[in-house]
């Protein structure tokens, strides 16, 4: 059967670059299973800040007939009510038949549906999938009333072989044209699914995102510091994209590399270079969004904005240096950090104070006084991403330790679950009691995350801690860093999960019963779960998990508190004596020895507490048999159950536990 | 392109001939050219408008007594405002560039996500900065909401800002070099207001005077409010365009107050709040009442 192929282009004023990758194959998905029906694929999904492009291929011209079967009412219903429903379907009563179902028999109609049109199908089709894209954020145009998007569509481009697939949004009607690049090209152009990419081309659009990004990279000169994100984000905001080298002054090479590198890459998305010796050079690439710099304005244009950012950095460096950070800490009497929670100078007693009490020297001490007065530096008002940073390389210029300096310098690491934590003992130290200050502070004062909501970026600062109490090899307790502030406690253990299932690997079960036995120190916790995991591995420990179980329901049912130790001679069947001396065993062998150990021990008592639930009913009639044996059980648990409360476990047969 | 005024004279006539009225500064200081009733106000409500107008923005917290190159207390920025927006809005805005000088084909021209909020004017919107070689020239936003009210039909926001628009024209390094006439340049005519300014601004402003006749313009405000509120007739002929002065007012003895260090970080919230209060009651009463006129009418 001859089938067609689709092209349609939205052209779209400029997309914001980080949402077009989402945004298209959201599209291209919908698209793709609203052709599925006609036997398209989607062939290609591309995009520039500017147009989202689906094309598909093999679609049929309609839809195959299909036959739909309705049912109607049972076969013992008056004829009226068989009559309305043929009436219904606009039939005689003599087409309809009667089919055996499993709840009895009914009258049927067998409908034969024709197939709809293609170019049908999508002309009701496209519009919903197009505005029911999921930006971030929306814009409403042209007023009320109309329609939602990223922002205004211009142009709609849709053929279905030759023809138009006609459909509207917002007054714009879709035709056989599209945009060329804004300065270069024509404003509109018509187009045939052949020529279609070849005439972007010829006006200054490279349709595929590849090959934009192939482009910027080919032109990039030796030196130039890889950046990933960078390349993606030029990628996205171009549609011509062309690399150019700029230049700037040696002499702004003494300032910080980290100031420039910040004003090149964040402010004006310029790629950094190193020359040969891995030093900053001082050059830049500026990605333009044309063909070429025939007069070299870019290129002038482009050193005059940065020289002007660095006069500033320069300006900002210099006025910052006539007032030392030591100088600066009554200053921070005036920047608040919460309103209800007080200033920075407030904050930095409270973190030298907590500093302190977590076993921080006189290096960690020194560095959490001088932590947040960068923020009163003009430095850090201007590049805000800068904070820390600048004071770390301030507190160096100013004659502080080196030591000082890098704690300064790291005190907001990690950022993210990928970065890395501070590179020193005091840095850790002194960032963990920064974060741990923030967590009380807010907690506090009922300042919890809820949903998708953390203004105060707390989840952040909870992993941080915790990412830096298991990497920097921390003894130090949650407990004792929630001090005791409510839901706080909770709220860390529920990032420790998170830890240690998703970033170091261990199953959730493992962790949920190493938490429920009441680790609190996190190199414990780490300690127990490599315990348990090893151990886990063996067939006997699995099944004894189960009886645990059963012990703690046990043990939960009879609310029982023992009297006194297990006495041997109430024992009425060999199976408890056995359990007994085996419990006995294993705890004189491992006392004192590893986690993995005793749980290794533990294993070992499998069959003996097997054979005893199989051969005794705990509950028995007699009381003190009961209660002996219960006792037995208590002890049992609360010698393993310490390390991790194997009730949590969940036997790999079953479902695993759902986060 | 020569001079500064010429610059700004051209993009004048570019949007007189795009059909925009062309009006002079609003005559009460404003940190931006959004504040001035012909934005703040016009956007709001179902009537089509278009106006374009150089306002000077004082921002007394960027003063730097006229020492730094690139800032300003009072900058000036051409405020374009197309109600409804038409549907070559970009192309008439690169056309506007054109107009000045600018050749498209030799430049590179960017438009980078960056949308605008302002909480004291319960306002947002959606939008680009413009950025021309790397430097940011304009500030494009699809007004949203103002004054807490969505807009019945969604305006473009065009924002020039002109001294940093016609020092790239002119390739000067610093906004005071560049050429007003050619006989005199910037810095001959607003040098001196930008040290004096500063001066008063950061040292010499008189903070309990500046708090007292902050607290006479809010108190007279919601008077007004109050007093419209409790209106059963006559509602048309209500002076909301008086009242809103009084909001204005109160936003710069903000701006100054705080260019004063006489803000606590603390205060800063609630002060912002009430500034944001009595915009959002004069934007309510200022929809009122055209519907109010509206009826009257029918």
């Amino acid at each position: 059967m001859a089938t067609r192929d689709l092209l349609l282009e939205i052209g779209v004023e400029e997309i914001p670059d980080w949402m077009i990758v989402d945004g298209l194959s959201h599209l291209s998905a919908k698209v793709g299973e609203l052709v599925a029906q006609l036997g398209g694929k989607v062939t290609m999904a591309e995009a520039t800040p500017r147009r989202l492009v689906i094309q598909v291929s093999g679609l049929a011209e309609r839809e195959e007939d299909r036959e739909e079967s309705i049912s109607g009412p049972p076969q013992q219903s008056n004829s009226k009510a068989v009559e309305g429903f043929a009436k219904k379907n606009g039939i005689r009563v003599d087409q309809l038949e009667l089919v055996e179902t499993a709840k009895g028999t009914y009258y049927s109609y067998r409908k034969q549906v024709s197939g709809k049109a293609a170019v049908e199908i999508l002309s009701d089709g496209l519009a919903g999938l197009i505005l029911g894209i999921p930006w971030p954020k929306t814009m409403l145009w042209p007023g009320k009333g109309g329609a939602r998007f990223i922002r205004p569509i211009r142009w709609l481009l849709c053929l279905l072989g030759e023809e138009v697939v006609p459909f509207t949004i917002n007054g714009i009607t879709s035709s056989n044209e599209t945009g060329g690049h804004r300065q270069l090209g024509k404003h509109r152009v018509p187009v045939t699914i052949g020529s279609y990419e070849q005439t972007l081309r010829d006006n200054y659009v490279i349709l595929r995102a590849g090959e934009r990004r192939e482009k910027i990279a080919a032109g990039l000169p030796v030196g130039v510091k890889a950046d990933a994100a960078l390349l993606e984000t030029l990628t996205y905001i171009t549609e011509f994209p062309t690399p150019i080298v700029g230049e700037f002054a040696e002499d702004y090479l003494t300032l910080p590399e980290e100031v420039l590198v910040t004003v090149m890459r964040f402010h004006q998305k310029y790629f950094s270079v190193n020359d040969g010796a891995g030093k900053l050079a001082a050059k830049f690439v500026a990605v333009m969004n044309t063909a070429s710099d025939p007069d070299g304005l870019v290129k002038h244009g482009n050193e005059r904005v940065l020289r002007a950012r660095f006069n500033d950095a320069r300006f900002f460096y210099n006025v910052d240096q006539q007032k030392p950070l030591a100088a600066r800490l009554e200053d921070l009497k005036s920047v608040t950090f919460q309103a209800q929670l007080g200033s920075y100078h407030a904050k930095t007693l409270r973190v030298m104070e907590l500093t302190k009490e977590l076993g921080g020297d006189e290096v960690a001490l020194r560095a959490a006084e001088l932590s947040k007065t960068d923020l009163t530096c003009e430095m850090v008002k201007e590049f805000t991403e800068l904070q820390g940073i600048v004071g770390g390389l301030y507190a160096k210029a100013q004659g502080e330790s080196e030591g000082v300096a890098t704690a300064i310098y790291d005190q907001y690491k990690p950022v993210s679950m990928e970065d890395s934590i501070p590179r020193s003992k005091a840095g850790q130290l002194m960032s963990l009691a920064d974060k741990v200050d923030t967590l009380r502070g807010c907690f506090s004062i009922g300042l919890v995350p809820t949903g998708s909501k953390d203004p105060f970026a707390l989840r952040r600062a909870a992993q941080g801690v915790i990412k830096i109490l298991a990497e920097g090899e921390l003894r130090i307790g949650l407990k004792q860093l929630a001090g005791g502030v409510a839901k706080l406690d909770e709220f860390l253990i529920e990032r420790v999960k998170y830890y240690c299932n998703e970033i170091r690997g261990y199953a959730f079960d493992e962790v949920m019963a190493v938490l429920a036995a009441g680790a609190d120190d996190l190199q414990d916790v780490l300690a127990r779960l490599e315990a348990v995991k090893t151990v886990r591995a063996s067939e006997d420990f699995e099944p004894l998990a189960a009886s645990f179980k059963r012990m703690k329901n046990i043990l939960d049912q009879a609310k029982f508190a023992p009297a006194g130790g297990v006495d041997s001679t109430l024992f009425e069947d060999p199976s408890e004596l056995a359990l007994w001396n085996a419990f006995q065993e294993v705890v004189a062998r491992v006392k004192g020895a590893s986690y993995a150990e005793i749980l290794a021990g533990m294993a070992t008592l499998r069959p003996a507490v097997d054979l005893f639930f199989e051969k005794v009913l705990v509950n028995a009639p007699d009381l003190s048999v009961r209660a002996n044996r219960l006792t037995l059980l208590i002890s049992l648990k609360t010698e393993f159950s310490g390390i991790a409360e194997f009730s949590e476990i969940v036997p790999k047969t079953q479902e695993t536990h759902t986060s | 392109m020569k001079t500064y005024q010429e610059m700004i004279f051209r993009l004048k006539q570019y949007w007189a001939e795009r059909g925009c009225i062309i009006t002079e500064p609003y005559d009460v200081e404003v940190g931006a050219g959004t504040m001035c009733p012909e934005t703040f106000l016009r956007v709001l409500g179902p009537d089509e408008y278009r106006v374009a107008y150089v306002q000077p923005s004082r921002r007394p917290a960027d003063g730097r007594y006229g020492e730094n190159p690139n800032r300003l207390y009072k900058h000036s920025q051409l405020q374009v405002i197309l109600k409804p927006t038409p549907v070559d809005v970009l192309e008439q805005y690169l056309g506007s560039l054109e107009a000045i000088g600018i050749d498209l084909k030799k430049h590179d021209i960017k438009f980078e996500e960056d949308n605008w909020e302002s909480p004291t004017l319960g306002a947002w919107g959606i939008g680009w900065q413009v950025m021309l070689d790397g430097m940011e020239i304009t500030q494009f936003t699809y007004f949203q909401q103002c004054g807490g009210v969505d807009l019945d039909l969604v305006p473009a926001e065009i924002t020039y800002g002109l001294e940093r628009l016609c020092a790239f024209l002119q390739d000067k390094e610093s906004v005071y070099d560049i050429l007003w006439t050619d006989a005199f340049n910037y810095g001959q005519v607003r040098l001196k207001e930008e040290q004096q300014f500063s001066v008063y601004n950061f040292e010499m402003a008189d903070v309990a005077t500046l708090w007292k006749l902050f607290e006479l313009h809010e108190g007279e405000c919601q008077r007004l409010i109050d007093l419209y509120k409790g209106l059963e007739t006559g509602k048309e002929r209500f002076p909301v365009l008086p009242t809103y002065d009084q909001v204005l007012k109160c936003s710069n003895l903000f701006n100054l107050l705080d260019a004063r260090g006489a803000i606590s970080v603390t205060e800063r919230v609630g002060v912002i709040g009430r500034v944001r209060k009595l915009a959002v009651g004069v934007a309510g009463i200022w929809v009122d009442q055209q519907f109010t006129v509206r009826e009257v009418a029918a």
